[in-house]
């Protein structure tokens, strides 16, 4: 069978893929200092050391509420625009469209100086609201991406005919819209929340003294005593985003069955 | 009818719903991106002073970027860099694409679309630095050389350089690269290569002269999805590069940061962008008349 | 049939779309408690006409009426039409009984109340015991009873149905066209129908308007609709037509003398001329079973002509005979119902036609 070499070849692919996630434990558990194999012995002391590192609590603090209030505002602001491009024709649509968008594929650190940039010059002291400013800015596209999708596969003759049974516009959109795109909101809230939580490049430039995590694991880069506590945390992370992302594809997946659509693939 | 009444019909009309309704959207993204973009284009042409930006036009900002050895060696690098990762990943990438859509059944597609983009999601830091641990002196790949006895001593060619950054970037773009890739030939009508078969053409033949062409958009997109962001990259270069695998993301948060020089940082950053804009343009020209195509 | 009361008015109805004219023009009335069928093509403007009765799609000029009422300004969810829709629009996260009593929320009822309604609306459409089951497990028989519970609990004046039994398959369809005829005879009210099969129009309907780019054609009962098209664009989108080229000899009073090809020369009434075109010089009409073939021993009630087989093709309770006439080229059907012990003629037999001048029907 010619399936057969295609197989081992995307499982090869998929050893690539995953290499330095396997390789992560490996170091965090290992007892040595220094990263390098081979590998000399079980130990869970560097998971202990995390919590003897004063910046990395006040990072994690950061970082979550940098992560939590641009989910939000990212997924509020991704359902007007996936509402609006997956219902309704109007002027300039693909240019506007392409605007929001754009953040996809531009390089991170041009949106990280050009903010900067307009910032500094603006007086504005740099925090971590102007870290969310940009968070914002690179999760709503992927936020449109899910929800486009969630509003698409919604059959409109649904708002008609709760319209049809009497509803007004608002309570069209409470009792049926909401409920039926609410898997795609929860999708949506989880991914920008991974995106935000590893962000780098915009926190490194906008948010002046506060350390956010993946700032504070750049810095204990540098120094190779620092290293095994970063694999540690690494793995945690790791593990943490494989569970956001599995209850992420869950609920895309049941938003997908629930409104009789059918599944076409990944999140982008 | 009245001008005011036109007005009151045109606010009811769809186009001005969809505008309503696209606008907080929109105003955020022209104030925090348009913007921005706008001004560091504005400052590019602005004369550095010691502290301050002295408002004075000047392209010497320009002449510099493009004349300085230093900046247009790691400009031209970017750009090689970026070529190589793009071609090795969409070429890497589109046969799994293919096994994925053509060989796998249909209820475990979305479970091997999930495999391969959870890597993506992971910690983005700790995997370029993991590339790091796996490419160094004593890292995997050594250790496993010499374990195997293939070579006696670690070789040196494989970390702090173009290499490494070109393996490490194909890894994290990956997914972006397979994706596109994979919608494209999911959305061939199977019965298509039926055809080409039944006409007379091998599978081999087949597949060039009917699969490739209608495959083709999603491998442009792709390459469009890895090549302009990975020309920007910063992390990879700065762990794993070493200097001469510096790109244009460092070279730009050098002058930013380190040198306080924005009207050169921005320049740089707007020659990048000149640069990914013309050669993407270039290749989006070459490839038309796979684009065309009915809708 | 007595004079109901008009429940539908369309008067001088327009409808743009930017430079495409969806409706051009549509004057017609529909009475209360009519089974009413909008018939066409698809893009001929019924669908756009049923859903500016629902308050879906605005008008660019003329007015709606519902019950006396002009409808302009007044939102679908306050007009007194529900609606069954083409895909049938069964909110897919709440369960049966949720979906039939959607409307009722704002009516304040006591949950008893409501519990009670939603089971005879359920009951009365064949669905009674399947308040609990989730939307999404329904088959598509069953998904079209919900949608016509939750439209018809809320009792409007008029039902709107669009193309609601395309979605079925032909047994189910047959089965579902009898019980909206019972239905609508049940709750009396108007129903409105869009479709684009003819067949099902003519079952269902005490009257159907043809339409075609965004007009009326023809607005007649279903009997004369089939018998008497005014055009032959009706008459070839309603069941299947003969055409024989005629030349109109002369005109008195209410009679047309005319030589049609085959037939010889023919008088025809005033209600057989009904003066519309056919588009390619004067034509008679008429339907494959107002012809008979002859066989040994049977005579012609009326007038007789001799015919050649060309095709034959069986259909079980049918014989289709395409036949040549003596004296023309046309090609013309004729349905035959099959009789047992009685032979099936074979290609090129030479046959006795028997046909009746009262059937034709004259296209100018």
């Amino acid at each position: 069978m010619k399936g057969r070499w295609f197989k081992v070849y995307a499982i090869g692919y998929l050893l690539f893929l995953y290499a330095p996630i396997i390789i992560l434990p490996m170091f965090a558990f290992n007892d040595a200092t220094v990263i390098a194999f081979p590998l000399t012995g079980f130990s869970t002391r560097w998971f202990a050391a995390m919590f003897e590192q004063p910046t990395l609590g006040l990072a994690v603090k950061n970082s979550l509420f940098i992560a939590i209030t641009s989910s939000i505002l990212a997924t509020t602001l991704g359902i007007f625009a996936a509402r609006a491009s997956t219902r309704y024709r109007f002027p300039m649509k693909a240019g506007i469209m392409g605007l929001i968008m754009l953040p996809l594929v531009l390089p991170e650190i041009i949106v990280a100086v050009s903010l900067l940039v307009v910032l500094l010059g603006m007086g504005v002291n740099l925090s971590l609201w102007t870290v969310i400013l940009g968070h914002v800015l690179i999760c709503t596209p992927f936020t449109i991406a899910i929800l486009s999708s969630a509003f698409q596969s919604l059959d409109q003759s649904l708002e008609e005919a709760a319209y049809d049974l009497g509803e007004t516009a608002a309570s069209t959109f409470r009792l049926i819209i909401l409920p039926l795109v609410m898997p795609g909101i929860i999708s949506s809230l989880l991914i920008s929340f991974t995106i935000s939580l590893d962000e780098f490049i915009i926190a490194f430039f906008l948010a002046g003294t506060e350390p956010t995590l993946p700032v504070f694991i750049f810095s204990q880069f540098r120094f190779p005593a620092a290293v095994p506590v970063i694999m540690a945390l690494g793995t945690v992370l790791v593990c943490l985003s494989i569970v956001l992302l599995t209850i992420a594809e869950f609920f895309r997946r049941r938003g997908i069955a629930k409104t009789g659509g059918k599944d076409t693939g990944g999140f982008l | 009818m009245g001008a005011e009444s036109r007005w009151s019909k045109w606010r009811q009309s769809e186009g001005a719903n969809g505008l309503l309704m696209v606008s907080p959207t929109a105003i955020y993204a022209i104030l925090m991106l348009a913007a921005p973009l706008g001004t560091i284009f504005l400052y590019s042409f602005l004369t550095d002073g010691y502290l301050e930006i002295i408002r004075q036009f000047t392209v010497a900002n320009y002449v510099e970027a493009w004349t300085n050895e230093l900046y247009r060696s790691v400009m031209i690098r970017s750009l090689g860099v970026a070529m190589t990762v793009t071609f090795v990943t969409v070429i890497l990438a589109f046969p799994v694409a293919y096994f994925v859509s053509f060989h796998v059944e249909a209820s475990k597609k979305s479970l091997w679309l999930f495999l391969i983009t959870i890597p993506f999601w992971t910690s983005y830091l700790i995997r370029v630095f993991l590339w790091k641990v796996i490419l160094g002196y004593n890292g995997v790949v050594n250790s496993g050389l010499i374990g195997l006895g293939i070579i006696d001593q670690p070789l040196d060619f494989i970390l702090y350089n173009v290499n490494s950054v070109v393996i490490t970037l194909a890894h994290a773009y990956a997914p972006f690269a397979i994706l596109p890739i994979f919608v494209a030939l999911e959305k061939i009508d199977r019965s298509l290569l039926e055809a080409g078969q039944d006409l007379g053409e091998t599978k081999f033949r087949t597949f060039l002269r009917v699969t490739l062409p209608l495959a083709m958009p999603g491998v442009i997109a792709s390459v469009l999805i890895v090549f302009i962001p990975t020309i920007g990259d910063y992390v990879t270069p700065q762990l794993v590069g070493g200097p001469e695998g510096r790109m244009v993301a460092n070279l730009i948060q050098l002058q930013y940061l380190k040198l306080d020089n924005y009207p050169l940082g921005s320049a740089i950053a707007v020659s990048a962008m000149a640069i990914v804009t013309l050669v993407s343009l270039a290749f989006i020209g070459l490839n038309r008349r796979y684009l065309k195509g009915p809708k | 049939m007595t004079d109901k009361p008009t429940m539908i008015a369309f008067q001088d109805v327009q409808k743009y779309y930017g430079d495409y004219h969806a409706l051009r023009g549509i004057t017609a009335e529909i009475r209360a408690g009519e089974f009413f069928s909008l018939l066409g093509p698809s893009g001929c403007g019924k669908t756009t006409l049923l859903r500016t009765i629902a308050g879906f799609e605005g008008i660019s000029s003329g007015a709606v009426m519902i019950d006396g009422r002009n409808m302009a300004g007044v939102p679908a969810n306050q007009r007194p039409t529900n609606m069954v829709f083409q895909s049938y629009a069964i909110f897919p996260h709440l369960t049966v009984a949720e979906n039939v009593g959607f409307g009722l929320r704002k009516a304040g009822l006591s949950k008893a109340e409501m519990a009670s309604r939603v089971g005879d609306a359920l009951e009365m459409v064949g669905l009674k015991g399947f308040g609990d089951r989730e939307a999404h497990a329904l088959s598509g028989g069953q998904r079209q009873r919900v949608a016509l519970a939750r439209a018809l609990i809320l009792k409007p004046k008029v039902l709107l149905l669009d193309e609601p039994l395309s979605a079925l398959d032909k047994k189910m369809r047959e089965q579902m066209q009898v019980e909206l005829i019972r239905l609508q005879r049940q709750v009396g009210i108007t129903f409105i129908l869009v479709t684009h099969d003819q067949e099902e129009a003519l079952v269902m309907s005490d009257r159907i308007a043809v339409m075609f780019e965004g007009e009326i054609a023809q607005l007649a009962d279903p009997e004369t609709l089939y018998r008497r098209p005014n055009s032959r664009r009706v008459a070839d989108f309603i069941g299947t037509m003969n055409f024989l080229p005629a030349q109109i000899i002369g005109e008195s009073g209410d009679t047309v003398e005319v030589e049609a090809q085959g037939f010889g020369r023919l008088v025809l009434n005033a209600e057989q001329a009904p003066g519309g075109t056919s588009g390619e010089g004067a034509v008679v009409g008429f339907r494959p079973e107002t012809l008979t073939i002859l066989f040994e021993g049977q005579t012609a009630s009326d007038r007789e002509s001799m015919a050649v087989i060309e095709e034959v093709v069986y259909y079980g309770d049918m014989t289709y005979y395409d036949v040549k006439l003596a004296g023309s080229d046309a090609a013309i059907r004729i349905s035959m119902r099959n009789v047992f012990g009685r032979p099936v003629l074979e290609i090129g037999d030479e046959t006795r036609v028997a046909w009746s001048p009262g059937a034709l029907v004259l296209f100018r």
